[in-house]
């Protein structure tokens, strides 16, 4: 082989990913983001409307809050899950029963599930005469049984105990794995302190699973941002506006409304807010670091 | 283990509990899949006899058969394309030096964290341009984009880990790169191959918004897709849906509990560099 040839070869490898990565993900962005600047219909010529689009989109209630509506979606897919998280996997390492294996592989289960499942299964579960309800009509509730998916206060609360359900496993397993990192001599030295669980837990184990926490609040934030699956199969951003979020406010505007500029400008500033919080996750975990 | 087993049992109560708290609502689908046709039910009752003519009716009635077929089409073919450009390019990212290496790196990385809904518009009007939409490439080929991103980490970090003295032992007996990657590299990276594999499958399978943008033709529609068509219009058939739904998930989530291990730790290195 020629030098040049030789000089050429690492490129040709690159060459297949490259082209499926530009022009199906890397172009299209770009086109995102220069589309923004434009009214469009998709189908008659767009109109420059500089920074419209994006002065339409910050004053827009129904914009707001359904970036509020992600951000509450943060604390139930994200913040939930991680507190549930530790305790279920310190326990699931502490505990030596039969079948450990199994369980967390059950926990873990729901990850698997395609979100279209979990939320006709969960509308099911949440609907005015399923199981939920009878289950509290059982223990004499009736007070409680609302249509959990169709009510003004729980609507958005309980999508978000679907996402705490669907995302706690993939913390558990996450810090699982994070766990056996965590040198036992360093609870050697915290028992030889004198150290009780509390103490052990906050000096040994909360910071040695730093990097865990962190891969696993990024996973699921984003995953809460991004949350669309599941609001289109239940409840389509009702009732009222009450669950619209980013992702169905981008279908919408797209391909229903013939907004394209529209959607593209809160596509750019959804992905602007997944850089930044992913960053920011990274930043405080490295900051934080041994 | 290195935490002495000091409450086992609340321990123990804490992971059963929670697991119960899991596999309540599937076992509640499982069985609501079982029940009569039409049936009104409102908890977990046992069904009077297992009704699998509900799968029949998901299978043939509502097209659950065309579905399944689509969804496996299209991740079959995802998974193919994804784990051949992302060996090769890992490849060269984890054995190869060369100009500009860094920065087309990181240009792929960058597709892990740019949200497919920042990617679908133009995407669809594209798509649309070329008429590609309503055939199967429309999902395949951004998906194998997309999934590229993640591929091409996911083997560079396995490429990265071979011995360089067992590439160029190779070398020296005058073996090509090629011939380096399929005799000598390949038959050792089976294991994160398989991670790959699964991980490509589960994410194309459960993939919605692409093809709910791509495709309207109804007999080239996904699993997903059609699931979330059929509870839409058949609110009355919950059996039906039921039963459709598990078939939905079924495949991913057999897959998954065959090979969980290894799955559960190529997320956690997958998830480690977002």
């Amino acid at each position: 082989m020629t030098a040049r040839g030789r000089r050429a070869l690492p490129y040709l490898y690159l060459l297949p990913a490259f082209l499926f990565f530009v022009p199906f993900v890397l172009v299209p962005f770009a086109h995102t983001v220069g589309l923004s600047f434009y009214d469009w219909d998709g189908l008659t010529r767009a109109a420059f409307t500089g920074l419209g689009n994006y002065r339409e989109a910050f004053g827009s209630a129904l914009v707001r809050s359904a970036f509020g509506h992600a951000f509450v979606l943060i604390f139930f897919f994200g913040v939930l899950p991680v507190l549930l998280a530790l305790p279920l996997a310190v326990s699931s390492v502490n505990a030596s029963i039969p079948g450990g294996n199994a369980l967390r592989t059950l926990i873990f289960l729901p990850q698997a599930i395609s979100t279209v499942v979990v939320g006709v299964s969960w509308g099911w579960i949440l609907a005015l005469d399923g199981p939920l309800n009878a289950g509290l009509h059982a223990f004499g509730l009736d007070w409680a049984a609302v249509d959990w998916l169709g009510s003004f206060t729980w609507a958005l609360p309980s999508l978000g105990i679907v996402g705490t359900w669907t995302l706690t496993g993939l913390c558990v397993a996450l810090f699982f794995a994070g766990l056996q990192q965590i040198p036992g001599s360093l609870y050697d030295a915290a028992a030889v302190d004198g150290a009780g669980r509390l103490r052990e837990f906050l000096a040994v184990t909360l910071p040695g699973l730093k990097g865990p926490i962190a891969v696993a609040l990024t996973v699921t934030v984003i995953s809460a941002l991004r949350a669309f699956d599941l609001v289109f199969v239940t409840t389509r951003g009702g009732p009222g506006t009450e669950t619209v979020v980013p992702g169905l406010l981008i279908y919408r505007r797209a391909f229903e409304d013939g907004r394209l500029g529209s959607a593209a400008a809160i596509a750019v500033i959804l992905s602007i807010v997944v850089f930044a919080v992913t960053l920011l996750i990274n930043r405080i975990a490295d900051r934080n670091a041994p | 283990m290195s935490i002495a087993p000091r409450s086992g049992a609340w321990s123990a109560a804490l992971l059963v509990s929670f697991a119960a708290i899991t596999i309540l609502p599937i076992l509640g689908i499982v069985l609501l899949s079982l029940q009569p046709e039409q049936a009104q039910l409102s908890g977990f009752e046992l069904p009077d006899r297992l009704h699998f003519e509900n799968y029949a009716r998901a299978w043939d009635v509502a097209q659950f058969a065309s579905y399944l077929r689509s969804s496996v089409i299209v991740s079959v073919a995802v998974v193919a394309g994804t784990v051949v450009v992302s060996t090769l390019s890992g490849y060269a990212f984890g054995t190869m030096r060369f100009a500009g290496q860094d920065v087309l790196f990181y240009l792929l990385l960058a597709g892990l964290v740019i949200p497919f809904e920042a990617v679908i518009v133009p995407l669809y009007v594209e798509l649309r341009a070329g008429h590609l939409t309503n055939t199967y490439w429309s999902v395949v080929l951004p998906l194998i984009g997309v999934n590229s991103s993640f591929g091409t980490f996911w083997m560079r970090a396995y490429f990265r880990a071979v011995p360089r003295q067992l590439i160029e032992a190779a070398s020296l007996d005058g073996a090509g790169s090629l011939r380096i990657l399929w005799r000598v590299l390949l038959p050792g990276a089976r294991p994160a191959l398989l991670t790959l594999v699964v991980l490509v499958f589960m994410w194309s399978w459960n993939e919605f918004l692409l093809p709910l943008v791509m495709l309207s033709r109804e007999d080239l529609r996904t699993a997903p897709l059609g699931l979330a068509f059929f509870a839409g219009r058949y609110t009355v058939d919950r059996s039906g849906m039921a039963a459709a739904a598990v078939m939905v998930a079924l495949p991913v989530v057999v897959l998954f509990i065959a090979t969980h291990r290894r799955f559960v730790h190529g997320m956690w290195v997958g998830a480690v560099k977002q």
